[in-house]
């Protein structure tokens, strides 16, 4: 029977995929939730703006815009605040600072944004790439400033380590590993994903974004402040976003490299639409996409045994760093016809004469 | 006579003052950054920065002549965004385009390099647009058959091309024996010189394009049906258009459009392709396509304001110690001026300027995701 299955070539391989997969899932994991981590806050970032009627494709300047004040203002900040760590995930005063400044930075970048789709009602889209292409520019130009005196950066957020009690748990030991053994930014996006999918589907905030997103008129008609809702709710996802990059620049890394976010933003608006406009779908999706992206990168590295081995040593190294944008499309592809947007989404409002 | 010039005014008013507000953006820019980074305050610096900038673009037969080499492709790009523009599409995929045209431009060129340059440039020219259309045609086709908007199709598209360029050039294509990957020279497909030192044929046969993409939109039925499509995909299904066909076969032209100047960077300029060959002309097409407001002239003249944008940027990181980046700021203020031109005219009382970009490119955005299913 054995032999018979894999005398079937791809059932064979499937099964070895299937048999891979479960061995290094233990290793892989922290890894993957890592990854998933800017792509999962620019996917709430999208999720806050379009379950509100406003289309922003600028979250990837955004983050980069956040990831660089971030840092930056961690190289500043230093001397003043001074590098004392805290008792918790090695945060210092300077840290904890620079963080809220990248955050602000965020919601600054996203005001722009607001603003020009909003208020001056221009095309979303247009809006959103202004942002991206001014990002990169600005960024770009003062690290390459900065770099002059190459300054170092003000350390990073360490991770904190769970109890060896739980990690050493048999089976599920391992998930105790990865969901603890990660940064404040890390962890706290597992919180955001929750609490965004709570509010936004069992709250009155919730059910006013949602309406505003569906039906903007109806939703005026019964008091809801069409253009504030709107503000606020871009301005919250300024902040997301400004998380995802703060945790590029702070977290995962202690530097900042131009261009650095490497098109997280847009990857994370196809997690939004695969996640069906739904925080816990959006994060489910980025940690798909970072799946890929991670085995991409192990595979190499820690090749399975067996034909499959032997495939994967016998493809060009190019394929696996493809693997992740490949996935994307064809889940893209495969999904949207069931994936419907809010119905107002990027349509800019405008209010009825008052005659 | 006068009403021929207010008439340029009005069309050329909101572009010129966006360029002015956003040379006294960037100055800002240059002053605050350098008295932050240096602790000194020297206004000249951005006297210094411009004046090597525009020295370095404009100011010799040689710096021309770079000028013009730079804008061919971004003039090529330029058309690939407008035509989508035009039929309501954002092709945001032409650096993955670009990508596509030059490797398949190199790997037919390779082959070619001792044909007579008669047969070896057209094909290699044509090799390079036909995978540049295959890209385009991708992301067209996925909208067109399940909906997925080409914003993010597109872009995904453009990693994959980066991947698939690495490993061509360090596969296949890689020349034996080299100390880092990298192909054969296209030898006789290379571009002939024919302005200065290397202003090479890209020069008459881009502004051919141009010219064509005008034809094409304003003299032909296609044309009309993409601009149709464009302006309301319902009116187009009712008169009987297939904007199902119209998505797949304008994402392909678009994609030729931007494997051509993927294939004339390669074939005039770098001649061979490394892995660490790269573009921005993708995005910068972007905005050459939006400042020129889809039309065949202003796409020419955007291109060209670009592309000395970029030839002058080193030349300002050499001798003002300006970093070229700078461009990209000056470049994002021209489009954000642009983009409130409602507020502008407002505030310097343009009442008959044509406005920014609202009455050329139709509102991507409301297809974004949404009619997810085309009929």
């Amino acid at each position: 029977m054995d032999q018979a299955l894999y005398g079937i070539p791809i059932v064979g391989l499937v099964f070895e995929f299937i048999g891979y997969l479960i061995a290094i899932a233990p290793i892989i994991a922290p890894i993957v939730l890592k990854a998933s981590v800017p792509i999962g806050f620019a996917a709430l970032c999208g999720v806050m703006c379009e379950r509100s009627g406003v289309v922003n494709i600028g979250i990837e300047g955004t983050m980069l815009v956040a990831a660089f004040v971030g840092w930056t203002a961690g190289v500043y900040l230093v001397p003043v605040l001074g590098s004392d760590p805290l008792p918790l995930f090695g945060a210092t005063p300077t840290l904890l600072v620079a963080l809220l400044l990248a955050v602000l930075s965020g919601v600054v970048v996203s005001f722009v944004h607001a603003w020009l789709s909003i208020s001056v009602k221009a095309d979303q889209i247009i809006s959103g790439t202004i942002i991206n292409i001014a990002a990169f520019g600005i960024t770009g130009y003062l690290i390459s400033l900065l770099s002059i005196s190459s300054p170092e950066g003000a350390g990073q957020f360490a991770k904190i380590t769970p109890p060896k009690e739980l990690t050493s748990l048999p089976f599920v030991g391992w998930i105790f590993t990865t969901l603890l053994n990660q940064g404040p930014i890390t962890i706290s996006l597992l919180f955001c994903a929750f609490f965004l999918q709570l509010y936004l589907f069992r709250s009155r905030w919730g059910l006013r974004t949602r309406a505003v997103g569906e039906h903007p008129k109806a939703a005026e008609t019964v008091g809801i402040d069409v253009i504030r809702l709107r503000y606020r709710n871009v301005l919250i996802g300024g902040a997301f976003a400004g998380m995802g990059g703060a945790f590029l620049s702070m977290e995962l890394s202690n530097s900042f490299q131009a261009g650095g976010t490497a098109g997280r933003g847009f990857i994370a608006l196809a997690a939004m639409i695969v996640g069906r406009w739904t925080p816990l779908g959006a994060f489910g999706a980025a940690l798909l996409f970072s799946l890929f992206l991670t085995l991409g990168q192990t595979i190499t590295f820690v090749p399975p045994s067996g034909d499959l081995g032997e495939l994967v040593k016998a493809l060009p190294a190019q394929v696996f760093t493809a693997l992740p944008y490949v996935v994307t499309i064809v889940v893209l592809a495969g999904l949207i016809g069931r994936s419907t947007p809010p119905a107002a989404d990027g349509k800019p409002y405008e209010r009825e004469a008052t005659a | 006579m006068s009403a021929r010039v207010s008439r340029a005014w009005a069309i050329l008013a909101l572009p010129v003052i966006s360029i002015v507000l956003s040379v006294i953006v960037g100055s800002l820019v240059i002053i605050f950054s350098q008295w932050l980074v240096s602790g000194e305050l020297q206004p000249g610096l951005a006297f210094d920065a411009y004046s090597s900038l525009v020295s370095g673009s404009i100011g010799s037969e040689r710096a021309i002549v770079s000028t013009l080499n730079n804008t061919a492709p971004l003039l090529l790009g330029g058309l690939a965004v407008g035509l989508g523009f035009k039929a309501g599409l954002f092709n945001i995929g032409v650096q993955g385009q670009f990508l596509m045209g030059a490797l398949g431009s190199v790997i037919v060129g390779v082959q070619l390099r001792e044909s007579p340059p008669i047969i070896a440039i057209p094909i290699s020219l044509i090799a390079g647009m036909i995978f540049g259309a295959v890209w385009g045609f991708i992301p067209g086709f996925l909208k067109a058959v399940s909906g997925a908007h080409e914003v993010v199709t597109t872009i995904m598209l453009n990693f994959v091309a980066i991947a698939i360029l690495a490993a061509a050039v360090s596969g296949p294509l890689n020349v034996v024996g080299s100390a880092s990957p990298t192909t054969l020279p296209v030898g006789n497909a290379s571009l002939p010189v024919i302005i200065g030192r290397n202003g090479t044929i890209a020069l008459i046969y881009a502004p051919i394009m141009a010219v064509l993409y005008g034809f094409l939109l304003f003299r032909t039925t296609r044309g009309f049906e993409i601009r149709i499509a464009g302006a309301s995909p319902d009116a187009a299904r009712y008169a009987g258009m297939s904007p199902r066909h119209l998505i797949i076969w304008t994402m392909a032209v678009s994609g030729m459009l931007g494997g051509m100047a993927g294939a004339t960077d390669l074939l005039g300029q770098t001649h061979s392709m490394a892995t660490s060959y790269a573009t921005t002309v993708g995005f910068d097409s972007i905005a050459v396509a939006l400042l020129g407001r889809t039309s065949p002239l202003g796409i020419v003249l955007a291109a060209l304001l670009f592309g000395a944008m970029n030839t002058g940027a080193s030349a300002m990181q050499i001798q003002a110690g300006v970093p070229a980046d700078l461009v990209g700021v000056l470049q994002a203020t021209i489009l954000f001026f642009l983009v409130v031109s409602p507020v502008i005219k407002r505030i310097f009382r343009l009442k008959g300027a044509k406005t920014g970009l609202e009455d050329s490119a139709t509102t991507f955005t409301a297809t974004y995701g949404g009619e997810a299913t085309i009929r």
